[in-house]
């Protein structure tokens, strides 16, 4: 059953096993595990951002294929979703319309772009979606009285969406989990601080949202994870090795990397679309700048490239990072208050700082990124332990 | 000039065939029916032409003059997949696999090329049993079963060789083209991948096509040799005629041959 769902491709590391166990456990619980907008807010971008780095790894760490524009089709899912919400009000119809469109243009976009400039040098690809992601960029700011510019768009969801709708009259009890522990650690009875970790969660259409979003990340990332176990699959690896003995193998390579392409910007754009109803405003700041698709870079790259498990560590690594090193830094400047140069450096203003340089120490350190490096550890420990076991047989027959 | 060809006993042919690289003939009209059954040694000093005529038979390469015939029809302006997958395969000089993949991965690759299960986004090709089973079958063939988990890139030289073999066997093509499949090779594997081609030469029904330097080689395998100097038809015959050839000696010794 499990191998069912992970299409064989199982972590292959207890490590790596146990953090995408606590992370799937995180997203499931989270709303009545996290307390606060700020922990809401983060597990619901990783929810999203679990399909946008999933579906690039897709695209970068399979098939070896650079795009620039997977943001573009990320915003074209997201626009169209607001833009359609807009034009025939709140309404569910309204939505799934907003999806299609979005997942149609994706299709279509995607589909030209991958005919027309696959079939030359792989370096050429990744600057037409260069040129193409920043002529969309200038047509959201240029088309403003279409598109919102650069003030983007509010986005009407349905209402059973929104924070007024009650799923239910009686609010739920959560556990602040971080809060208990914070509380032991800092000396507090236990006893007591269980207690005062106890928070009521409002069902309201915010929570329905959240686990629209968790449904949809979990089974997009499963059926992207079947995909790259396929046939198909596998042929987009061999492309990745080497594309000139595929093609001798007789298979049309321009094809398999044009549906690779596809594929990416379909899943992007779900995301997009989800995005949109999530945050309930897009502009093209939160959804095709190009600062935001270095980052989806970073996340797949810290992650490990072509493992989708990857994605997973690296959205959740990098999103936690973005939205608490700045508590950790307040806490840090705290301590080293009385140390003049240490505590100017701890001060949250210099977070992008610390980003910086946690993101260079892990791409040096780990090398195939959180995935590749846990698995060499399996791998080799393994290795080690056979060899023990080898040399124990022997030891026992002298 | 020739119409028509027995396309019972002639498998493929080349007419007048010709690439010009920018005023460089390295291929001059060279033509040449390849009848089934047979094994035809291409030879030639360095530069000759040899493995450029490969790559326009294959395909890497598109001729600019003449035409390449398989069973009958005219591919000279097919594509590589498009020639590959009408029987024309070939194994290459330079070691060309999948080098992240495992040795068995790669030859599922070639038998599921065969299959054209390439479309398939669902299924999970672990479970494709008789993928496997076939690939483990080539495996055997070329003696690499029990390296089958390992990644190409970490097999030595000689075992690359064979599995390049390996891959060509599970495409089943009907023209199989060598390109010093031997080069660099231990005695021991170069045996295995020699005994490998008299076994396909068994099957009456295929064209084999063998570029070899070893003359030892040429000698007991060929059916027929050919010899190219300066992308030109030097000679085409018997093994033993051919290496006896005046022209042929002169050919190899680095002396420019007779004008005919």
């Amino acid at each position: 059953m499990l191998r069912a769902l992970l299409s064989d491709d199982l972590p292959r590391s207890r490590l790596l096993a146990a953090i995408l166990l606590a992370i799937l456990i995180g997203l499931a619980g989270g709303p009545f595990l996290f307390e606060g907008s700020v922990a809401f807010r983060t597990m619901s971008m990783i929810c999203i951002f679990i399909i946008v780095v999933a579906s690039y790894d897709m695209l970068i760490g399979y098939t070896a294929v650079v795009s620039f524009a997977h943001m573009m089709f990320f915003g074209l899912g997201a626009y169209s979703m607001a833009i359609l919400l807009r034009e025939l009000g709140p309404t569910w119809p309204a939505a799934a319309a907003g999806l299609l469109v979005g997942q149609a243009l994706s299709l279509l976009l995607a589909l030209l772009l991958g005919l027309l400039s696959l079939r030359v040098r792989a370096i050429f690809f990744a600057l037409v979606t260069l040129a193409v992601a920043y002529s969309f960029l200038q047509l959201l700011t240029q088309f403003y009285h279409f598109t919102g510019g650069e003030d983007g768009v509010r986005v009407r969801t349905p209402a059973e969406l929104g924070p007024a709708f009650r799923l239910a009259e009686s609010p739920w009890q959560g556990f602040n989990l971080f809060g208990f522990i914070g509380k032991v650690l800092s000396g507090e009875p236990v006893d007591e601080a269980w207690e005062q970790s106890f928070f009521t969660v409002r069902l309201t259409g915010r929570l329905l949202m959240y686990y629209l979003l968790f449904g949809s990340s979990l089974l997009l990332f499963l059926l992207m994870l079947r995909m790259m176990n396929s046939p198909f699959g596998r042929i987009l690896q061999a492309i990745r090795e080497n594309e000139f003995r595929v093609e001798a193998l007789g298979y049309r390579t321009v094809l398999y990397r044009t549906a690779s392409v596809v594929f990416a910007a379909c899943f992007t754009a779900f995301a997009g679309a989800l995005f949109a109803l999530s945050t309930r405003y897009v502009n093209p700041e939160t959804t095709v700048s190009f600062d935001l698709m270095v980052f989806v870079l970073l996340m797949t790259v810290i992650g490990g490239m072509g493992t989708l498990y990857g994605a997973v560590i690296g959205a959740s690594l990098f999103l936690i990072a973005e939205n608490y090193l700045q508590d950790l830094l307040r806490l840090l400047s705290g301590w080293a208050e009385g140390l003049p140069l240490l505590a100017a450096l701890f001060h949250p203003s210099h977070w992008l700082l610390w980003f910086g340089l946690l993101f260079v120490a892990s791409v040096y350190f780990f090398p195939q990124g959180v995935v590749g490096q846990l698995r060499l550890w399996a791998a080799r420990r393994h290795r080690r332990r056979a060899a023990g076991a080898y040399r124990q047989a022997m030891d026992g027959s002298n | 000039m020739r119409t028509t060809t027995d396309s019972r006993r002639v498998l493929l042919e080349t007419r007048d065939l010709t690439i010009n690289f920018g005023g460089h003939v390295a291929v001059n009209k060279v033509s040449c029916a390849f009848e089934r059954g047979t094994l035809t040694s291409i030879v030639g000093p360095n530069g000759a032409g040899k493995t450029t005529y490969f790559n326009l038979i294959s395909g890497q390469l598109r001729a600019t003059g003449g035409s390449v015939i398989l069973a009958g029809e005219d591919i000279t302006h097919l594509s590589v997949p498009a020639r590959a997958d009408k029987g024309l395969r070939r194994a290459f000089q330079l070691t060309n696999l999948f080098p992240g993949l495992s040795v068995l991965e790669n030859v599922r690759l070639a038998v599921a090329a065969r299959h054209r299960v390439g479309y398939n986004f669902w299924q999970r090709a672990s479970r494709r049993r008789d993928i496997t089973e076939r690939a483990m079958y080539y495996l055997e063939r070329v003696r690499l079963a029990h390296r089958a988990d390992v990644p190409a890139a970490a097999l030595p030289h000689g075992d690359q060789r064979k599995l390049e073999v390996g891959l060509l066997l599970a495409l089943e093509p009907k023209v199989f083209m060598f390109d010093e499949p031997t080069a660099g090779m231990s005695l021991d594997d170069a045996t295995v991948i020699l005994e490998l081609i008299a076994e396909i030469k068994q099957q009456k029904d295929k064209v084999i096509l063998l570029v070899e330097h070893k003359m030892d080689i040429v000698r007991t395998l060929s059916d027929r040799i050919i010899v190219l100097h300066n992308g030109e038809l030097l000679e085409d015959g018997e093994p033993e005629t051919v290496i006896a050839s005046t022209v042929v000696q002169e050919a190899y010794l680095g002396a420019a041959p007779a004008a005919p």
